[in-house]
């Protein structure tokens, strides 16, 4: 048998008592459930902005890129600004899934997913502004290399423009059927569990048909870790192309060597920045705070804080290099004491305080592990590495050779438009996701509950690590045949609070009259005439025989348990003494005040 | 033949792996097993070959690298060379350092695509295939271990996989052959 042993210094990446089966109801839960109205709320601004930026797109190709506040001067600003932000954010989700699957970390697990979903609807983003860009997006396919009526007049493969569309045609497919194959599963588990006939068939589809097979499972994995192979070098890739859209220019600024490590490091470092925006909000709305710990948090500020490093060292390098060469066009670049005393010296400090001195903040292992601040540097970083690309594009064309042509750049309520646009349809994508789609990758951290699990920590810890890791589930009702697991002959159950007798459940009436009668009052009686019963099963902690247990005792609704406080969690503990404390620690009430609210 | 087969399912995977290696020591022959999520070892406990879809990987690679040296030395070399920047348009060799970031990228794509339809078709799975996990709970958090009935005796195999810890077993007839 295999060992599930870890080192105990480890924390645990999934908090709480859970089971295989626990899992699966968390993961399903938001795409089993109703939306919530803060999520009708986020999504009607999102989808706002998205038609308003829709509506400015639409008035640029209609009347021409004149509309936009470029001049003769600065011919590239927001939209190759916006451009490089939205590639650099849609590299943290590869990294995050091949890079640390090569390096075996294990908290990529519960990120991942999220993470390549990000990278998606990022680079989706990205790839708009170049085809606006073009004034005529319906000749588009000129990009391609495709024969064509100038005599086969080929596009320019010495171009580093044409190694982008390459480069992020291949990224953007590859990602997406790197996400696709690792969701196939987990669209399976959601498949078999639905109820709703039309969820069935739709995840049916989406799953393509998967059915767990061990040989399917084995060539899983195998294409999991090439496709990590191959990810790793084409993420590192893309970023680096799109440097050389600068890098292999003349203008001063631009023509730098550091240019591609650099910028993976800055794409990085943004990517991260966004994952943690997005990340913490999700955990807290979709209810995911046992698989996206603090711990996960503390890990992607460990990422920042390198990445972070790194640019910084890329900024100084710059900085220093420019001075001591002497140049005197140097003194015009983005990281110049030209640039910090000139008119855009309010660019210049955005870019050093938000990228520079911020995230030094997270060297504090408090801080690191504080949410709020997490949050809040994640959206400073977020800000910062947009005004670095606005820094490398506008400051650096701004003052050109020519001193009679120096000009600032004044963008329109287009540009500002536009950008808004695509943050709003970014997040529409990403709030249907968080809605539709397994959003942690389940099959994934089941494989690492046994090693890295809350509950089985503290059991390695308490009979040492050879004891049984061997998990009991619960009884379903058996569809077919005997059942011939029975306790204590075939195997020990881990849990000893979950080892009583199925068989056994009968409430004692007699005994707990009383009680029964004082637990009813403070929760309010079930009248079959008026109401619905709830399926108590979904409130996490009550199986079959709990649930059973609870409607003899006349608790049928999810109103009826949000109604529990200390008093009532008491006595249910007299009445059911099977599972002391159970309630509390799990909080039903509060989970039946969000299945209530939720139905 | 129609076969008769027996559907044994655990509900934990040390269980399941434990039983794998139990029920192949007593040389019954496991057909099939469904898990939830990968069990490591559970394939070399069955028995299974590796798989050689890194290998396809390669060659796929190989000719993508070959598609992007192809193509772009007809079109930048034979069909219409160009004085871009002075630089050398004479032979591929000369102008490769400009080619290498798509050639690189091609090999990526012809990999990574032709890898993943070569396992979706290998283990047959597309849109509008139906699952056929025989219990819906193996997506879930049971594992479910396939055993062929073959000329055994049912209630001796019965009882030898009720020791190995299955919570459920059920015998399976098939009516057609496979």
């Amino acid at each position: 048998m295999s060992s599930h042993y870890e080192a105990p210094i480890r924390e645990p990446l999934v908090l709480g008592e859970k089971s295989y089966h626990d899992i699966s109801v968390d993961v399903g839960a938001p795409v089993l459930g109703k939306a919530s109205k803060s999520w009708w709320i986020v999504f009607t601004i999102a989808l706002v902005a998205f038609l308003w930026g829709l509506g400015c797109i639409i008035y640029t190709i209609s009347t021409g890129i004149g509309v936009w506040g470029l001049n003769k001067t600065i011919g590239w600003a927001w939209d190759i600004t916006n451009f490089v932000w939205w590639v650099g954010i849609g590299h943290a989700g590869t990294l995050i899934s091949a890079v640390l699957l090569l390096f075996r970390q294990k908290w990529r697990m519960a990120v991942n997913r999220s993470a390549e979903a990000m990278t998606i609807f990022a680079v989706v983003q990205a790839g708009l502004f170049p085809i606006i860009h073009m004034g005529r997006p319906w000749l588009a396919y000129w990009v391609l290399p495709i024969p064509n009526q100038f005599g086969s007049l080929w596009v320019n493969f010495n171009s580093p423009l044409l190694w982008d569309v390459f480069a992020i045609s291949t990224y953007l497919s590859v990602s997406l059927v790197f996400w696709w194959t690792g969701l196939l599963p987990d669209f399976a588990m959601i498949r078999d569990r639905t109820t709703s006939p039309f969820q069935k068939k739709i995840y049916g589809i989406l799953s393509f048909g998967w059915s767990g097979r061990v040989k399917d499972w084995q060539r899983f994995e195998e294409v999991s870790l090439v496709l990590a192979g191959l990810a790793t070098p084409l993420v590192l890739s893309v970023h680096t192309i799109v440097s050389f859209d600068f890098a292999t220019s003349v203008v001063p600024g631009w023509h730098s060597t550091i240019y591609p490590p650099y910028f993976v490091a800055g794409a990085i470092f943004s990517g991260f920045a966004m994952v943690q925006t997005l990340l913490i909000i999700m955990r807290k709305v979709s209810n995911l705070e046992a698989y996206i710990t603090v711990l996960h948090i503390e890990y992607m500020n460990k990422v920042i804080l390198l990445t972070g490093g790194i640019v910084t060292v890329a900024y100084i390098t710059e900085y220093f290099i420019g001075w001591y060469s002497g140049v005197p066009y140097e003194n015009y670049t983005y990281l110049s004491f030209g640039a910090a005393t000139g008119p855009y010296w309010w660019a210049f400090w955005a870019l050093i305080i938000c990228n520079l001195i911020v995230p030094l903040t997270l060297w504090v292992k408090k801080l690191r592990r504080n949410i709020v601040w997490t949050f809040i540097v994640a959206l400073i970083i977020n800000i910062g590495m947009w005004f670095e690309r606005f820094d490398i594009i506008v400051i650096d064309l701004s003052k050109d050779r020519l001193t009679s042509s120096w000009t600032m750049f004044q963008p329109t309520f287009v540009d500002i438009g536009t950008f808004m646009g695509t943050i709003g349809f970014f997040f529409v994508l990403f709030l249907l996701y968080a809605r539709t789609f397994p959003v942690i990758a389940q099959a994934e951290v089941k494989t690492i509950l046994k090693s890295s699990g809350e509950s089985f920590k503290r059991l390695r810890a308490e009979h040492g690590d050879d004891h049984s890791h061997t998990q009991t589930v619960e009884a379903y009702p058996a569809d077919a045949g005997p059942a011939a697991n029975v306790e204590d002959k075939h195997f020990d159950s881990p849990f000893d609070s979950t080892q009583d007798d199925v068989e056994n459940n009968e409430v004692d009436f007699e005994a707990h009259r009383g009680k029964i009668d004082n637990l009813l009052s403070g929760v309010g009686t079930f009248d079959p005439e008026m109401q619905t019963q709830d399926d108590l099963k979904r409130i996490n902690g009550v199986g079959p025989v709990m649930e059973m247990k609870l409607h003899q005792l006349g608790i049928f609704t999810f109103e009826q348990v949000s109604r529990m406080t200390d008093r009532e969690y008491d006595l249910l503990d007299e009445i059911i003494s099977d599972f002391p404390g159970r309630a509390k620690r799990d909080d039903w009430a509060g989970q039946a005040l969000i299945l209530k609210n939720n139905n | 033949m129609a076969s008769k087969k027996i559907h044994a399912i655990y509900t934990d995977d040390d269980l399941l792996l434990q039983a794998v290696k139990q029920t192949r020591a007593a040389n019954y022959h496991i057909s099939e097993v469904f898990t939830p999520f990968p069990v490591h070892g559970l394939d070399h406990a069955v028995g299974l070959a590796p798989t050689r879809i890194a290998i396809t990987a390669f060659i796929y690679g190989l000719i993508g690298l070959g598609v992007a040296v192809a193509m772009m030395n007809y079109m930048m070399i034979d069909d219409w060379p160009q004085n871009i920047g002075g630089k050398p348009s004479f032979t591929y060799y000369q102008n490769m350092p400009a080619f290498i970031p798509i050639m690189f990228e091609l090999t990526v794509f012809f990999a990574a695509h032709l890898m993943v339809v070569t396992f979706y078709m290998r283990s047959k799975i597309w849109p509008f295939k139906k699952a056929e996990n025989p219990d819906v709970r193996t997506t879930d958090d049971h594992f479910l271990m396939e055993v062929d009935v073959e000329n055994h005796d049912v209630e001796k195999l019965t009882k030898f996989l009720y020791d190995t810890g299955a919570s459920e077993i059920s015998l399976i007839q098939n009516e057609q052959d496979h």
